[in-house]
């Protein structure tokens, strides 16, 4: 298992391995949005977390279609499903590569972000909070998905369609932590539940993946 | 797929099968020996559509079954039934649980890590942590640090061939496995599997050149092709065969 953490990270950041494309759109995308909206601080301080949370999540897709296709198009997946290692701890294990490659480095970035859009001074630490809690749900929904769709030729698009419902309670109650952060009321409510929201698809989705690839696999 | 009445047979790893009374396509001899892979009355499928059915034979411990059909007689759906990624559709195969080590049309490779970074993946994965046999036996070492992306096919497949010895599972379900690879490294793969039948491993081939295996056994899986299940299918008419 450690040995095929190792295998993706190692193949995420070597060349072609789309470490940091996540990373770069979700600069480029927040960047943007005081061009777009127009500069006035009032406007961005009250869209920051709605847009912080909404950049991370589209950069989360970005990435997804990656997880199983690679691995399914050069036959390291048949010869995965056929190892030793349990088809359950191997979705977990692309889980937890893809929130290292993807999600963890938009919790690093996303303070910084935060002052282009002018968030509020209370709220970087609920919006560094929220991503390190919520961003584990996004890598877990959409390895669920990528297993789903494995196998199909050009399945990106629906893979997108089948997560982003999925990704919607982690969205409202993400960006509703920050946004509380940023009025100065007490944000703990949604940050529950949003750790329950991630704890349950840890929980849960390598299995379903896991019988997804079975499936696929046929 | 070994099924749930078989892992109970076999409880623990690499535990052989009971002797049992051979089967007509059976070697005559094969019941004095223990029996790696017992397949009984097989129906094989690919998506939706049956492509085999009653599909029986039995691989003793130093044997080795050269699968043979034209090609889409369904050797590719066999083997892949009996390494457990398809389920049968009826029948059982009687394996110990983890036995097969499937190596199929697809190499595997990764091709941004190098010769021994993919090789040691395999080899931990499957708990085994020395790759010095399988690079002997493939003579992979004077590319081991090369990037697998940069190999020619044919280097390429000793490479997916190299895995299966570290996987050091008994029974190996081999798929073409000598496609692009030159006369000197076909003879250089039937080496290694004479030798793993030599330790008391045991292979099945679907290949359609001669590989030179002393005593292999030759099964044609056209009789077993099924006959097409769709009632409706234009080409299911016996005009067509």
């Amino acid at each position: 298992m450690i040995g095929l953490l190792l295998r993706d990270l190692n193949l995420a950041v070597r060349a072609g391995g789309g470490f940091g494309l996540g990373l770069a759109f979700f600069l480029i995308f927040a960047s943007l949005v005081p061009f777009g909206v127009g500069p006035e601080t009032g406007v961005l301080r009250v869209i920051a977390p709605g847009i912080l949370w909404l950049g991370a999540l589209f950069a989360c897709l970005l990435s997804l279609d990656r997880i199983f296709q690679l691995d399914w198009e050069d036959g390291s997946l048949d010869l995965l499903a056929t190892s030793p290692l349990p088809l359950e701890g191997v979705a977990a294990i692309k889980a937890l590569a893809h929130w290292i490659t993807t999600g963890l480095p938009l919790v690093a970035l996303a303070p910084v972000l935060g002052l282009l859009l002018n968030l509020p001074g209370p709220a970087f630490v609920w919006l560094v909070g929220s991503l390190a809690v919520g961003t584990p749900a996004l890598s877990a929904i959409g390895t669920f998905g990528a297993a789903l769709t494995v196998g199909i030729k050009r399945g990106g698009l629906l893979l997108s369609l089948l997560v982003l419902p999925l990704y919607v309670p982690t969205l409202i109650f993400g960006a509703l932590t920050v946004a509380r952060g940023a009025a100065g009321v007490d944000a703990m409510t949604p940050l529950a539940m949003l750790a329950g929201i991630t704890l349950a698809t840890l929980a849960t989705l390598p299995f379903a993946a896991a019988a997804a690839l079975r499936v696929n696999l046929r | 797929m070994v099924t749930p009445e078989t892992r109970n047979q076999n409880s623990t790893p690499r535990v052989l099968l009971q002797d049992r009374p051979c089967f007509p396509s059976g070697p005559v001899s094969a019941s004095a020996r223990q029996m790696q892979l017992v397949v009984e009355n097989l129906a094989c499928a690919r998506g939706a559509a049956q492509i085999l059915s009653g599909v029986v034979f039995s691989v003793a411990a130093g044997d080795a079954l050269i699968l043979r059909g034209p090609n889409g007689a369904g050797k590719t759906t066999l083997l892949r039934t009996l390494a457990g990624l398809t389920p049968p559709l009826e029948g059982h195969i009687r394996t110990a649980p983890e036995a097969i080590a499937y190596a199929g049309h697809a190499d595997g490779l990764k091709a941004s890590l190098t010769v021994a970074e993919n090789l040691s993946f395999w080899a931990r994965v499957f708990g085994a942590d020395d790759i010095s046999d399988a690079v002997d036996a493939f003579d992979l070492n004077d590319f081991l640090d090369r990037k697998a992306g940069e190999l020619s096919a044919g280097q390429k497949r000793r490479l997916s061939l190299a895995r299966l010895l570290v996987t050091r599972r008994p029974v190996w379900c081999l798929d073409e496995p000598t496609v692009s690879l030159d006369t000197a490294n076909v003879a250089r793969f039937a080496a290694a599997v004479q030798a793993h039948l030599a330790g008391g491993g045991s292979a099945v081939i679907a290949t359609h050149i001669d590989l030179g295996l002393p005593g292999a056994r030759t099964l044609d899986i056209t009789p077993f092709v099924a006959k097409r299940i769709r009632a409706d299918d234009p080409f299911g008419d016996e005009a067509f065969r």
